[in-house]
């Protein structure tokens, strides 16, 4: 049998992912963390005198709550089910950082831990601040900032 | 050349036998529908190791140990240890067999290095180079996970053609004597690459390689697969088990109801382990727990273990690299 017909093989008696029913679950997760970041906001806005001070609180509450729950082995199963709703929110950054800062402690603090804890957060960031320099100036151009 | 038979395919008239043997598992591998058929379930899966390398390490060591012990065999006995793990540079094999000062032949074959072992043992005993040789390979689900996929605790959905790496060890010692399942033939089976680069399905990627090896098995001894009782393939999953019974089916073969998936039987249903096992234990701990108690409860007169092996790694898999695969058949007789 060639490759080619053997791919088409393989592709024709692949199982097809539950698309809807991984949907929801990530709709629902997602939903769900956010609410939960909504609860924070709301309560650190009372504390907080400005908007972006309570923001940058929730950040932080909610960055502590994805990494708790990955020290204690619940956020991996969260997002076995959730997948992308439990990814796409700053408790699934948190969870990235964690897990590798866990997984790579043996190597040492300094060349293992050290080193390794952004080796799966790394690109996010990356990327996250390319993209943020392409809008910006995508934003400056339009509105003829320059 | 006269031990060789066909292309591909060593004979031993000799008939080396299996001594004695010893599979450990992990509690998780405990759980599932074989945890009878192995010599010890761990009540952990860290044996008080500062790390998951250490443990593997540990597992083989015992393993190693154990099956000498069952026989009183004295390591000065043994002339060869050929060991195997799924680690860089397989330091797992290297480290355990350091305890002792037998001539070591490290092997990898990734999940296939078992029957590579048996295969290359079997051969040293015909050609008399040897008297006594010790097989050996160890996985762990947490080092295979490290150096093969993500951190354990990341946020990842893992999909239904995904493996999940064997924790446990499996040793045997192989020599002459009047006791144990002899080993009549091995076919080494060639690299068989489909162009397949899905690394989250590697049963599908095994699957033509384990049927070109027993296409190649069967052409070389003139057998069928109705002489064997039980033809058990090494870790193709669910997936990959499915392809190969395709592949099968389209040559007209008579006996598939004889195919059996050590990865795709190694854990239940319910236990969520995606396709199956895979690692270097988990062909080792099913054939020597499940395949040869089999033989030596006279439930099966001749079985053929047939490994694969992804033969990929991290960086080939990150470069958009195809996975090459392999598979080895053994042929055990009571």
């Amino acid at each position: 049998m060639k490759p080619k017909d053997y791919q088409k093989l393989v592709k024709d008696n692949s199982p097809p992912r539950p698309l809807l029913k991984n949907t929801l679950w990530a709709f629902f997760v997602g939903g769900l963390i956010s609410s939960l970041g909504q609860v924070v906001l709301n309560i650190a806005s009372k504390t907080e005198n400005t908007k972006a001070e309570a923001a940058s609180v929730t950040l932080a509450v909610m960055i502590l709550i994805g990494a708790i729950l990955t020290g204690l082995g619940i956020y991996d199963e969260i997002a076995e089910k959730g997948g992308a709703g439990a990814a796409v929110p700053i408790t699934g950054f948190s969870n990235t950082v964690t897990s590798a800062a866990m997984e790579f402690r043996r190597e040492g603090f300094l060349l293992g831990m050290g080193a390794k804890m952004f080796v799966i957060a790394g690109p996010v960031i990356v990327f996250g601040i390319l993209s943020g320099f392409i809008v910006s100036l995508a934003k400056a151009l339009i509105l003829g900032l320059f | 050349m006269s031990n060789r038979l066909g292309s591909q395919t060593l004979t031993f008239s000799r008939r080396p036998r299996v001594l004695s043997s010893y599979t450990l598992v992990g509690p998780i591998e405990g759980k599932g529908p074989h945890a009878l058929d192995f010599d010890e379930i761990l009540p952990d899966d860290v044996l008080g190791q500062k790390t998951p390398e250490k443990t593997e390490r540990l597992m083989l060591e015992m393993a190693v140990e154990k099956t000498l012990r069952h026989r009183n065999t004295k390591s000065e006995e043994v002339h060869f240890i050929l060991a195997g793990d799924l680690l860089n540079q397989i330091t797992s094999s290297s480290f355990a067999a350091s305890t002792y000062t037998i001539p070591f032949l490290g092997i990898y074959g990734a999940c296939s290095t078992f029957a590579q072992g048996i295969g290359l043992g079997a051969a040293l005993l015909q050609g008399d180079f040897a008297e006594k040789v010790l097989i050996g390979t160890a996985s762990h689900y947490q080092t295979a996970e490290r150096q093969f996929r993500y951190p354990i605790e990341l946020n990842v959905q893992h999909i239904s053609s995904n493996h999940h790496t064997v924790t446990g060890a499996g040793a045997a010692l192989l020599g002459f004597g009047d006791e144990g399942p002899q080993i009549s033939y091995a076919t080494f089976g060639h690299i068989v690459d489909m162009g397949l680069k899905d690394a989250h399905d590697m049963g599908s990627a095994m699957a033509p390689a384990a049927y070109s090896t027993i296409k190649m098995h069967l052409q070389d001894t003139g057998r069928s697969l109705e002489d064997y009782d039980m033809i058990l393939t090494g870790d193709l999953g669910k997936q990959g088990r499915k392809m190969l019974r395709l592949l099968l089916e389209k040559d007209g073969l008579k006996g598939l109801e004889r195919l059996q998936d050590g990865g795709s039987q190694i854990y239940s249903e319910g236990q969520k382990a995606g396709a199956g096992g895979s690692g270097a234990a988990c062909i080792a701990v099913m054939a020597l727990g499940y395949g040869l108690n089999m033989l030596k409860s006279a439930k099966a007169e001749r079985i053929l273990i047939v490994a694969t092996g992804a033969l990929l790694s991290a960086l080939t898999v990150l470069q958009g690299e195809t996975i090459p695969c392999v598979a080895h058949a053994i042929a055990f007789e009571a």
